[in-house]
C-alpha cells in the first residue's frame, strides 16, 4: 500500500477502534436520526390525513428531513472524529508524525462518508418500512443531491474543525448549533418564497436551499431545476475551497504560535 | 548575586560564540573531544555545529540531525535564540536547563509541530522545512505530556502508530516492542486507565516502532521507579548504539544525565550557554556534580554568558 494511504488508513481504523469499543459513539450514530424520521414521519402522516393539499407530505417533509439529517451527519461525522483527538489530546503525536495534514482531512472525510451511508441507509430503511416514503421517487436528481448535501456537510465540518483549532476545546459548543442555525435558510421545510424578500437574498448563498428547493419540485412533479443545482453546487464548491482555506490558515497559524504542541482546554480558549 | 562574567562560576576560557556552520575543527570528532577532555575546543553559544564526525575506522559520518541557527520568538519574546547544535549516530545529547529555558521549544520545533522564526533543521540529510514527511519518518519522540490516547487500547495505539510511521512488519514490530517494554500483560488494556510509569513505557515503544535515526525524549523516565528507570536507560543506551542512532535526552535527573548522555548542552534563556562532557565538565567549572554546575547556570546564567 502507498505511504500516502497507510497513512489515511491510520486515522481510519484509529476511528474505526474507537467506534467498535463504545456502544455510546455507536447508538448516538442512528438513534437521533432514527427517533428525527419516527416524529416527522407521524408529523407528514397527519398533515396528510388533514390537508387537502395535492402534494404528498410524506415525499415532501420526510424527504426533506431525511436530506437534512444527512447532512447533519456528513458535518458530525467530520467534526465528531475531530473532537476525538481534541479530547484525547493527540495532537502533537498525530502531527509529530509523518502524517500531513491532508492525509489527516482525508481520513476523517472517508469516516464522515461511511459513517454518513449507514445511517441514510438506516433512515431510507425507517422512512420507507414505516411512512412509506419512496426515495427512487426523486429519480436520478437524487444523487445531485446527496452529493451537494455531503460536499457542503464536509465544507461546515472542515470549517468546524478550524474553529475549535483556533479557538479551543471550548468552541465545540459553537460548532454543533450550526445545523439549526442555517435550517431556517436552507429551506428545508418551506418554499424559499415563505421567506421575507431580504431573507430570500441570504437564503440563495446557502447551497442546501437549492437541494430542498429542487426536491420539492420534483416531489411536485415540475421540470427537474438543473440550472438552480449547478448554481448550488458552484457555492457548494466555494464552501468546501473556503472552508479548506481557513483550515490551511489556522492551522499554519497554530503552527507558529506553537498552538498545536500545546493544545488543551487549559492553552487555548 | 555577582553577575560579572566568570566571576562566580569559574572555568576554562572560552572561544566565544561561532557563526553557527563551523568547518570541522581540526578533524575530530567530537567523540575524540570528549576522549581529549580539551576544553579549549568546545564552543559556548554554539555547540560542535556541523562536525564531520571520524569514527574509529576513520569513515566519516554526517551528523543525524543538525540544528543551525535556530531561533524562536513569541512577539517581543525570544523563547530561542540562535542555537546550533548537532548529533552524530549512536551519540546520547543531553539537553539540559531550567524550567522556560527554551528546551521544550527546541524539541518542538525539530518535531516539526513548531515553526521556527529562524533557522533551518535537517534530520537524517532531509531538511525538515521542505521534506518535512521524509524527515519525520526518521524521527520519534516521547514525551511525558504527550501520553498515546487513552481511550485505545496500548496494542491498538501502537499498531495505528505503526501504520503512520510506514512501520514494516507492524504486528510483528508492535509484538516484540510489547516484550520489550515488558507491556504484554496490558496488550488490551486502554492507554488511560495505564499508571503513568506504564503510560511512559508504552510512549517509549511507540517511540521506537518505526526504528527511528533520530529519537527525542523529553524527560523519558520522569514517572518510573528507579529500577524501571534504570532498566529503560540501558535499553536506550543500547538502541542508540546499537542502531546508529541520534537521542536528544532533556532531564531534570542529573544522576541520569550523567549516566546515559555522552555530550550536554546547557540552555538558559534559550541560548546555549555550555556544552561538554557530562562527567568532566563540573569539574572543570569548579563544581563537585553536574547538579551544582545546574543550579549555578540556573540561578546565574549571566556569569558564562559571553
Amino acid at each position: 500500500m502507498p505511504a500516502r494511504l497507510r497513512r489515511i488508513a491510520a486515522v481510519l481504523l484509529r476511528l474505526f477502534y474507537l467506534l467498535r469499543s463504545s456502544s455510546a459513539r455507536i447508538v448516538p450514530l442512528f438513534a437521533w436520526q432514527a427517533v428525527d424520521i419516527v416524529l416527522w414521519g407521524f408529523i407528514s402522516q397527519f398533515l396528510n390525513s388533514v390537508s387537502a393539499a395535492r402534494f404528498n407530505f410524506i415525499s415532501t417533509l420526510l424527504g426533506a428531513v431525511v436530506l437534512w439529517d444527512f447532512l447533519v451527519r456528513c458535518l458530525h461525522g467530520v467534526i465528531i472524529a475531530f473532537m476525538e483527538d481534541v479530547w484525547s489530546r493527540n495532537f502533537l503525536n498525530l502531527f509529530a508524525s509523518p502524517l500531513s495534514i491532508a492525509e489527516y482531512f482525508s481520513g476523517l472525510v472517508l469516516f464522515s462518508i461511511s459513517s454518513s451511508l449507514v445511517v441514510l441507509a438506516m433512515m431510507v430503511g425507517v422512512a420507507t418500512a414505516a411512512f412509506g416514503l419512496s426515495f427512487f421517487s426523486y429519480g436520478l436528481m437524487l444523487i445531485p443531491f446527496l452529493l451537494l448535501l455531503f460536499l457542503f456537510g464536509i465544507a461546515l465540518g472542515i470549517f468546524g474543525a478550524a474553529i475549535v483549532l483556533r479557538w479551543g476545546p471550548a468552541a465545540e459548543w459553537l460548532i454543533w448549533p450550526i445545523p439549526a442555525l442555517l435550517s431556517p435558510l436552507a429551506c428545508v421545510f418551506y418554499p424559499l418564497s415563505a421567506l421575507p424578500t431580504w431573507l430570500q437574498w441570504v437564503a440563495r448563498l446557502v447551497p442546501p436551499s437549492y437541494v430542498f428547493e429542487g426536491m420539492r419540485q420534483v416531489a411536485a412533479g415540475h421540470r427537474e431545476p438543473l440550472m438552480s443545482l449547478l448554481v448550488g453546487a458552484a457555492l457548494t464548491t466555494l464552501a468546501l475551497l473556503a472552508a479548506g482555506s481557513a483550515f490551511v490558515r489556522v492551522y499554519h497559524h497554530a503552527l507558529r504560535t506553537g498552538l498545536i504542541a500545546r493544545y488543551t482546554a487549559e492553552s487555548v480558549g | 548575586m555577582n553577575l560579572q562574567p566568570g566571576a562566580a562560576i569559574s572555568g576554562p576560557p572560552r572561544s566565544g560564540a561561532t557563526t553557527g556552520f563551523e568547518p570541522a575543527v581540526d578533524g575530530l570528532g567530537a567523540s575524540a573531544l570528549r576522549q581529549e577532555g580539551d576544553a579549549g575546543k568546545r564552543n559556548m553559544g554554539t555547540a560542535s555545529t556541523n562536525f564531520h564526525l571520524t569514527d574509529q575506522a576513520g569513515v566519516s559520518a554526517a551528523p543525524v540531525l543538525t540544528v543551525t541557527g535556530l531561533s524562536k520568538h513569541y512577539g517581543e519574546s525570544l523563547a530561542v535564540d540562535d542555537v546550533s547544535f548537532d548529533i552524530a549516530g549512536h551519540e546520547i545529547l543531553g539537553l539540559l536547563g531550567p524550567n522556560g529555558a527554551g528546551k521544550t521549544t527546541t524539541l518542538n520545533m525539530i518535531l516539526g509541530v513548531l515553526e521556527p522564526s529562524a533557522g533551518g533543521i535537517v534530520i537524517d540529510g532531509l531538511n525538515l522545512a521542505f521534506r518535512r514527511r521524509r524527515a519525520l519518518e526518521r524521527a520519534n519522540f516521547a514525551a511525558a505530556y504527550a501520553p498515546l490516547p487513552g481511550n485505545l487500547t496500548v496494542w491498538q495505539n501502537l499498531r495505528v502508530f505503526a501504520m503512520l510511521y510506514g512501520v514494516s512488519n507492524a504486528v510483528e514490530r508492535v509484538e516484540a516492542l510489547l516484550r520489550e517494554f515488558d507491556l504484554l500483560a496490558f496488550r488490551h488494556t486502554k492507554c488511560g486507565v495505564l499508571s503513568s510509569g506504564e503510560q511512559t513505557r508504552v510512549s517509549l515503544a511507540k517511540a521506537l516502532l518505526n526504528r527511528p535515526r533520530l529519537l527525542l525524549l523529553d524527560e523519558p523516565t520522569a514517572s518510573l521507579d528507579p529500577a524501571t528507570a534504570r532498566e529503560i536507560r540501558s535499553r536506550i543506551r543500547r538502541f542508540a548504539s546499537d542502531n546508529e542512532v541520534a537521542v536528544l535526552w532533556t532531564s531534570h535527573n542529573m544522576v541520569e544525565v550523567s549516566e546515559v548522555c555522552d555530550r550536554v548542552l546547557f540552555l538558559a534563556r534559550g541560548k546555549i550557554l555550555l556544552e561538554g562532557d557530562p562527567k568532566t565538565l563540573p569539574a572543570e567549572y569548579g563544581k563537585a556534580t553536574l547538579e551544582d554546575l545546574f543550579v549555578a547556570v540556573a540561578r546565574e546564567p549571566l556569569t558564562l554568558e559571553d
